[in-house]
């Protein structure tokens, strides 16, 4: 496998953002309004894109299980409906998780937080350790989390080693690397990671664990778009993205799909390479989707809670 | 040249219609609002829907007769009620009037939006907001006149002639009001003959809040409207926005006849963007600066001045930006470019397209959407290739067209945005600071952005010096043109 070197120029610290006139572009995005045959679109569509995420300490296999099956059909009654596009599991319960899902190549992928999530403060040994055993129980894909002091403390080449040697480590799984925006601190951090990441051999690039606040905002959405944009157009590379953390409701959904469309087009528009990291936004959108199809809205215990 | 890879952005998104449904009531015949009441008038002509080209209203053009009744009213009210009321006392009616504005908002927003053909999400996101602002703004100078110029005393005028464009007709109307109101003096004011409706309602609001009759009166019509204001005797002072050339006209009218004027023209402003300015940010403010209101705005960034080493890239990313530009009805709560004032206008906007292909420029449009079938609009227009020769470099078009330019070296960005008759504002992009003062500090005009494009506040004077005109709106300067000061 193909293994980058470390660009001694460090190119992603040359990425320049303008705080203010981003907040206006994601403001401007957000006045979008969304009816009838689009809202029915987007709504299936950002359904489609969820990776249905548990990643408690409390997490049970029971749990895991019924979050599998909730993925798969994410309302009984409504087999037609788009299924998640992944589930998002501790590395301890990807094995229990593939059995529910079936075998690889299913509608639902199988997603793990696999190199010491949420921190990343366990030896690189033990991380990828870690990794490969998720990709042994079946995963499809690691989302892992960057060394946020190494690259604030500018010790870049170490964050770039770490992607490289995870993405060795994936094997044939796609790799979300989250940046956890919420600790980087400005948005020229947020550009200057996300290009580092892509370079390093980033799949995905994945704004936060959840557990840190601010997570997923749509400034650091559109910064992260921006460079998917600049890699896109300079070298053909198509990288995907995953907000996560904080879209709890439909429509700051669909306005980040209004985002990522105008951003980057229709080909974007695919949970290929666009994913939403929730939980709790997959009973906001089965709402607002029977809303739109029986004209009331359904009582919120119409939908299981995980 | 194309890139190897491009981004898919056409279709990416279809959105479904969106429209602003809030009902509005429009009289069939606007007359004139004079001494508190809804007066009816003669010569009536049409004021039509420029995306429909439906007829809205009749409106009646003031003759002579009309105007004087206009002033001496004014005049009465100055002397009798306005003049002599207690600051504090004009400053409740004016937040008054900025609290009911507010309660109206979405009913003036889309009168606006319908008179215009500005898009509702401008009108009720920027001109209606910030007009109330502007009256919030003022009020709270009302009772607090003796400060504002220190050590000296100040006075109001008397009666204030006022003639404002189409552009911006609530906002406007809110700028020249808020300051003269609060200050003391009274005022006659006539809107633009294509957009005479939100003036209508603003009467409406001033009857709700109690403003005393006589303190705001409104006369349509046209030029001869105009004039006839602009000539009276009375008023103490002449307040205008508009064309360079109206404005020449006006400044000639009243020299000598020792009324205080301010002018507040024309302008083509340079929007310079530098290779280490953050391209993507830039972008967005530059389709701030011309794509807002169809371009039809005095300080518009209407040439874009560009660093050849990032020239190629930055349109790039610029022409990807403009090709998800939705053109179309102003009613749409996603339009982001609406229709064209007036037919006149779209045709001065075309002959300078023409104008620019022919002394050699590429001309590049984009858009989300199809041009609608019927209504006045333009698609969002590069002009590329400009030099400071060319005709589209130097005249203002007052559309939805940018005129393109490079540079290499910051003097030489300077020297070409320094080279206009005009001078009302510019912009100046890059994260290096040093360079943005310097820079800022070397343009001659009257304001500067410095990464941004077309913000406004209330509390920041605006306004231009050579042939953009002179005085200025907002804040503590604007003050200034309404007050006697010994």
């Amino acid at each position: 496998m193909h293994r980058p070197s470390f660009p001694n120029d460090r190119p992603w610290r040359r990425a320049r953002v303008d705080n203010a006139m981003v907040a206006a572009r994601c403001a401007r995005v957000r006045t979008r309004s969304i009816k009838t045959e689009t809202k029915d679109h987007l709504l299936r569509l950002a359904l489609s894109m969820v990776d249905l995420t548990t990643l408690e300490g409390v997490d049970t296999t029971e749990r895991v299980e019924a979050l599998c099956r909730k993925a798969l059909r994410p309302l009984s009654d409504r087999p037609d409906w788009p299924s998640t596009a992944a589930v998002c599991v501790y590395p301890n319960h990807v094995a229990a998780a593939r059995r529910v899902l079936g075998p690889v190549g299913g509608p639902v992928k199988l997603a793990s937080v696999a190199t010491g999530f949420p921190a990343g403060q366990t030896p690189l040994a033990t991380r990828l350790r870690e990794v490969e055993q998720a990709v042994a129980d079946g995963a499809d894909e690691i989302d892992m989390v960057i060394d946020r002091g190494a690259f604030l403390a500018g010790r870049d080449a170490d964050v770039f080693h770490e992607i490289v040697e995870t993405k060795a480590a994936c094997g044939a799984a796609r790799l979300k690397v989250i940046l956890e925006t919420g600790e980087l601190g400005t948005l020229d951090n947020v550009a200057a990671a996300s290009r580092l990441a892509i370079l390093a051999g980033a799949d995905f690039i994945k704004t936060s664990t959840g557990k840190i606040q601010p997570a997923a905002t749509m400034e650091v959405g559109l910064v992260m778009l921006e460079a998917i944009r600049e890699t896109y157009l300079a070298t053909g590379v198509q990288i995907g993205m995953k907000p996560a953390g904080g879209i709890r409701a439909s429509k700051p959904a669909l306005h980040w799909l209004v985002l990522v469309a105008e951003t980057l087009g229709s080909d974007w528009m695919s949970p290929t390479w666009f994913r939403f990291g929730a939980s709790s936004l997959v009973n906001d959108l089965l709402r607002q989707l029977v809303r739109r199809d029986e004209g009331i809205y359904p009582s919120p215990r119409r939908f299981s809670v995980d | 040249m194309t890139p190897p890879h491009e981004l898919r952005l056409s279709g990416a998104l279809d959105l479904a219609p969106a429209p602003e449904r809030t009902p509005v009531h429009i009289p069939p015949r606007l007359g004139h609002f004079i001494d508190g009441a809804f007066v009816d008038g003669s010569d009536t002509f049409d004021t039509i829907n420029p995306a429909t080209g439906d007829v809205l209203a009749k409106v009646c053009a003031a003759g002579a007769e009309e105007v004087d009744a206009a002033v001496r009213a004014a005049d009465r009210a100055f002397r009798e009620v306005w003049g002599p009321m207690d600051g504090a006392a004009r400053g409740k009616v004016l937040y008054r009037i900025a609290r009911r504005m507010q309660e109206r908002s979405r009913e003036l927003a889309v009168l606006e939006s319908m008179d215009n053909g500005k898009p509702i999400r401008e009108s009720r996101d920027v001109d209606v907001p910030l007009a109330a602002n502007h009256f919030f703004y003022y009020a709270g100078w009302a009772d607090k006149l003796s400060y504002a110029v220190p050590g000296r005393t100040v006075r109001p005028l008397g009666v204030a002639a006022q003639v404002i464009p189409w552009n911006f007709p609530l906002l406007m109307m809110a700028w020249k009001l808020a300051p003269a109101l609060a200050m003391g003096n009274t005022v006659v004011i006539k809107p633009a003959e294509t957009t005479p409706l939100t003036a209508r309602l603003l009467c409406e609001v001033f009857q709700e809040v109690g403003l005393p009759p006589g303190v705001v009166n409104v006369v349509n019509g046209a030029g001869a409207t105009g004039g006839h204001l602009v000539g009276h005797p009375i008023p103490r002072k002449v307040a205008f926005t508009g064309s360079t050339g109206v404005g020449k006209r006006i400044l000639a009218s009243t020299a000598g006849s020792g009324k205080k004027v301010t002018l507040e023209l024309g302008g083509k402003g340079a929007n310079i963007v530098f290779a280490d300015a953050a391209l993507d940010q830039a972008v967005e403010g530059t389709i701030n600066g011309i794509f807002f209101n169809q371009g039809h705005v005095c300080c518009a960034g209407s040439r874009l001045l560009l660093e050849e080493s990032v020239a190629a890239d930055f349109l790039g990313r610029l022409q990807r930006r403009m090709s998800t530009l939705r053109v179309g009805d102003p009613l749409d709560k996603n339009t982001d470019v609406g229709a064209i004032n007036s037919e006149r206008q779209l045709k001065v906007i075309q002959h300078y397209v023409d104008v620019g292909r022919n002394e050699g420029a590429t001309v590049w449009q984009g858009s989300a959407t199809a041009l609608p079938k019927r209504g006045l609009f333009h698609l969002p227009t590069l002009l590329l290739d400009v030099d400071s020769t060319c005709t589209v470099a130097r005249e203002e078009i007052f559309g939805p067209v940018l005129s393109v330019l490079t540079f290499r070296t910051p003097d030489e960005a300077i020297k070409k945005a320094n080279d206009t008759e005009y001078g009302l504002s510019c912009g100046v992009w890059t994260e290096k600071t040093s360079k943005l003062f310097e820079v800022s500090h070397a343009l001659n005009c009257g304001v500067v952005w410095a990464n941004g494009y077309n913000l406004f506040d209330p509390a920041s004077p605006f306004g231009g010096v050579r042939h953009s005109g002179f005085g200025r709106e907002g804040g503590l300067a604007g003050l200034a043109p309404y007050l006697e000061v010994t």
